[in-house]
């Protein structure tokens, strides 16, 4: 209420000198952010499937070790967090905030006739669809339609990529991708776009054509803005110099700026380990670890770690038994990591998987992944889940 | 208000076929609507020749198991598999590209487009060249026949058997996938049908299967023969019986040609012309050419509401521009990054529902990448934008080479543009119409171009420059994105 109300004064006083601009360029002129206190999502997606069994390692559970002779994490590797549940051991800042009380985990999460594609789950999972039912819109997609109904800035969910997903695709509103601020769209032709869009006659506004220059205008604005915004903070953190790294160094710089963003949204992968499985876990794992534990640092000296909320997710686990190839095939329920100084319910906050019970060799889902969206909806973003995810959930209770 | 000649002839090319090529350029002008609608239908009449990429390596070797059994089969090995996996990959690269020539080249544009609905509507995702290309092939020559006839071949292709998984649908453990989908997104639409029709079609088409080669087989001993009732037609039903029932209701009608009211004519549906359509579809038991002539010789096809009005799916986008200009791409394989850039590669639709569609298309990336396109053809414009991994396509492997960054380095199309083809269509159009005249070909949107900003970044030292400054600009803009 409080930022909208602020929104409406400083557009207020701004309108008559403007009348002329666009309402989509106007909203830029003066910032509306997201001040401390107000809640950001930070969702990272591990994409190929993550082999979660090795992530958070049942340490005494003689099915898991029977079924990975080879690939199996023994006890003393794992980085303990209980009695019988360990982290991967190139996890070790994971293992810090779990220690400080920052991280929760969520075993078993899935949903019901699981899909094998890569494609396919991934959609279910970003669409937040049943296993039988196209969406062509995401999740986040749909928060941002319920939220930003006459919304001022486009720019209230970003993605750090050059492709936009699925996820962030609403039906009216859509996020904004961009790697990296410096170089958004910054083409030879940035000119020749700026001037027609001005030269532009917004006729009916409801022409495909206008709805093109709407989405031009509006990124070529949000460009901008993001960039300026990117520079006011620089963070004083070292990140580790890879894409992840730069992309996280991205996400606080523009968190602890006066952006108004809510969401942001970043992929790390080829998780799809059929072959040669410890290597490549390890490799992104490291990276991962290293780019987070910068994350979290930065957000802590800039006292911002309680606003923010970030989360983990796979388009499925992979089967319990190891395969020929050093490796793990397609399975299907897997685990979910949230770290945030504002969590409500920490550590290990259900059973681990019940190897024992085993539905064709695959893990049986306990919890559904839209439960989780509909409880960040609702407890951490204030957003109405029923209306966005299109029914009633189960709450969880880690926020 | 009457639009003219021209906008219309170029409207009919853009809907009917994939956009006016440089040569087309005189004659649009000249042509009246009717001839050009028959000269249409008279191009796309011949069955055309199958595309066969598929190496000889993978045939063989499907040949082989066809003769040992099945057996064989699993006794290849990982190395082995890993080989023909990756051969099919590649071989489905070849196809998607080798179909895009045919969009761009051939002059069966109305068969080509009404087949890239098809590609759209029988959605499938499949690894396997063979049955890809057996798919397509299916729904070229049917493309522009007998809607039964390609409902029952596509139903029966291996690509949809394996997709849909009715190699698994046996009596007693009966797999719905296809029952549901051949109901829901091939013939009547959700709504139309109960939970218990699909049942019932489910076990009605067990015993359907294919062979590793491909071909259909009907497994008599997996086909519940028993009493079934689909729809409210009873008897022991056979798949094909169930086929026909869908074929029978006349929703099944109406729901295709809503889907192609949407896709050639108008995103917003006029239902009373898609009704009346609809009818006329099903009195002709389903002939798809018939409709076709419908369509494109009613008068409210050339209503100015649908002009200029439809976004254009990226392939559209990227054969379009090559139909426009001509040129030879030292890099075809760019075209396939771009499809995958933009949000529609062929051969791997999203989901069975395939591509959306519409606003779809349209998002702040994919926007402003389509602007570019036509400055990364003209000036070989540096290229760095990643497209997103594809672990069904990938396989746990790294991707063989980065197209974006090969060695062609930052030239990622290396277009070789026949300018002088071009150029010789405005021959003889003045100076100071030059502007009009070009935007006249290239944009369907009649709001007029903005002359005076065009201008500004405009290479007017000479008129050969001029005219190629001036349609790489009008490409560059978003209503080039509309047709």
């Amino acid at each position: 209420m409080f930022i909208k109300r602020r929104n409406f004064l400083q557009i207020g006083s701004l309108a008559t000198t403007t009348l002329l601009l666009p309402k989509f360029l106007k909203a830029f002129e003066q910032p509306s952010w997201v001040s401390p206190g107000n809640k950001v999502l930070v969702v990272l997606q591990l994409s190929g499937g993550n082999d979660g069994l090795n992530t958070v390692i049942p340490i005494r559970n003689d099915i898991y070790y029977k079924l990975r002779p080879k690939l199996g994490i023994t006890k003393d590797k794992a980085l303990s967090l209980t009695d019988e549940t360990g982290l991967n051991p190139a996890l070790s800042a994971f293992k810090g905030l779990y220690d400080e009380g920052n991280l929760s985990i969520l075993n078993n999460v899935g949903y019901p006739n699981p899909d094998r594609s890569h494609f396919r789950s991934m959609d279910i999972w970003q669409s937040a669809s049943n296993s039988n039912e196209y969406l062509n819109t995401g999740w986040l997609g749909r928060y941002l339609d319920a939220q930003c109904k006459g919304c001022d800035k486009p720019t209230q969910a970003l993605e750090i990529d050059d492709i936009l997903s699925m996820a962030l695709k609403g039906e009216q509103a859509k996020a904004i991708a961009m790697k990296d601020p410096k170089r958004l769209f910054n083409t030879a032709n940035e000119k020749f776009f700026k001037d027609i869009i001005a030269g532009h006659k917004d006729e009916a506004g409801e022409q495909p054509v206008d709805y093109l220059y709407k989405t031009m205008a509006e990124t070529l604005s949000s460009a901008d803005y993001i960039f300026q915004q990117s520079k006011l903070k620089p963070s004083k953190i070292i990140y580790p110099s890879t894409e992840l790294g730069k992309s996280f160094q991205t996400i606080s710089s523009l968190i602890q700026s006066n952006i108004n963003t809510k969401v942001y949204y970043v992929s790390l992968g080829s998780f799809d380990t059929h072959v040669a499985q410890e290597f490549q876990q390890k490799r992104l794992f490291t990276d991962m670890n290293n780019a987070i534990e910068a994350f979290v640092k930065d957000l802590k000296e800039a006292n911002r770690f309680n606003d923010v909320l970030l989360t983990t997710f796979s388009e499925f686990g992979r089967r319990v038994a190891q395969n020929a190839s050093g490796g793990t095939d397609h399975g299907t329920a897997n685990n979910m990591f949230f770290i945030g100084g504002g969590l409500k319910q920490k550590g290990v906050l259900n059973a681990m998987p019940d190897l024992s019970n085993l539905n064709e060799g695959d893990i049986k889902h306990s919890v559904d992944f839209k439960d989780v969206y509909a409880t960040i909806l609702k407890n951490w973003l204030g957003a109405d889940d029923k209306k966005i995810l299109n029914k009633s959930s189960t709450y969880l209770s880690f926020v | 208000m009457g639009e003219s000649n021209q906008l219309k002839n170029q409207h009919l090319l853009w809907r009917a076929g994939f956009g006016p090529m440089a040569e087309d350029f005189l004659q649009v002008i000249t042509a009246t609507s009717s001839s050009y609608i028959a000269a249409l239908f008279k191009a796309s009449s011949k069955i055309p020749d199958s595309i066969d990429v598929a190496d000889n390596s993978i045939k063989g070797l499907v040949m082989g198991i066809e003769e040992v059994g099945m057996q064989q089969k699993q006794q290849l090995s990982s190395e082995k598999r890993k080989k023909i996996r990756e051969q099919s990959r590649d071989d489905i690269k070849s196809l998607n590209l080798a179909w895009l020539h045919q969009m761009i080249n051939s002059p069966q544009q109305l068969r080509e487009k009404v087949a890239l609905f098809w590609h759209g509507h029988f959605a499938s995702r499949n690894l396997n060249i063979l049955y890809q290309q057996q798919l397509l092939d299916i729904i070229r020559k049917h493309a522009l026949g007998n809607f039964g006839e390609l409902l029952t071949e596509v139903s029966k292709s291996a690509a949809m058997i394996n997709f849909l998984n009715n190699n698994q649908n046996k009596k007693n453990h009966p797999n719905e996938n296809f029952a549901r989908e051949v109901m829901e997104l091939f013939t009547l639409g959700r709504g139309n049908y109960s939970e218990n029709d699909i049942k019932e079609a489910a076990r009605a088409f067990t015993g359907w299967g294919a062979t590793v080669g491909g071909q259909f087989v009907f497994r008599k001993q997996q086909h519940d023969a028993g009493y079934k009732t689909v729809l409210g037609k009873s008897g022991n039903l056979q798949g094909e019986d169930v086929l026909q029932i869908l074929l029978e209701q006349k929703q099944t009608a109406v729901f295709i040609v809503r889907k192609v009211y949407k896709f050639f004519v108008n995103e917003q549906v006029d239902d009373e012309k898609v009704s009346r359509l609809a009818e006329r579809f099903f009195q002709s038991n389903y002939d798809i050419a018939a409709l076709f002539k419908d369509i494109f010789n009613s008068d409210w096809f050339y209503d100015s509401k649908n002009i200029g009005s439809k976004i254009k799916s990226p392939v559209e986008l990227i054969v379009g521009i090559q139909r426009a200009i001509p040129m030879q791409l030292e890099n075809p394989e760019a075209q396939l990054l771009l499809q995958r850039l933009l949000g529609q590669l062929l051969f791997y639709p999203p989901n069975v529902a395939g591509w959306p569609g519409g606003k779809n298309w349209i998002d702040s990336s994919s926007l402003m990448l389509r602007m570019r396109i036509p400055n990364l053809i003209y000036s070989n414009d540096d290229f760095n934008i990643k497209p997103k991994d594809d672990d069904d396509q990938m396989m746990g492997m790294q991707e063989k080479k980065n197209i974006a960054k090969n060695k062609q380095g930052l030239k990622l199309i290396a277009a070789k543009i026949d300018w002088e083809l071009y150029l010789k269509k405005y021959d003889g159009v003045p100076r100071e119409k030059l502007l009009q005249t070009i935007a006249g070909k290239i944009l369907q949107t009649k709001a007029g171009v903005q002359e005076e900003t065009m201008n500004r970044f405009l290479d007017a030292s000479s008129r050969e420059s001029f005219i190629k400054t001036a349609t790489i600009q009008l490409m560059s803009t978003p209503e080039y994105q509309l047709c």
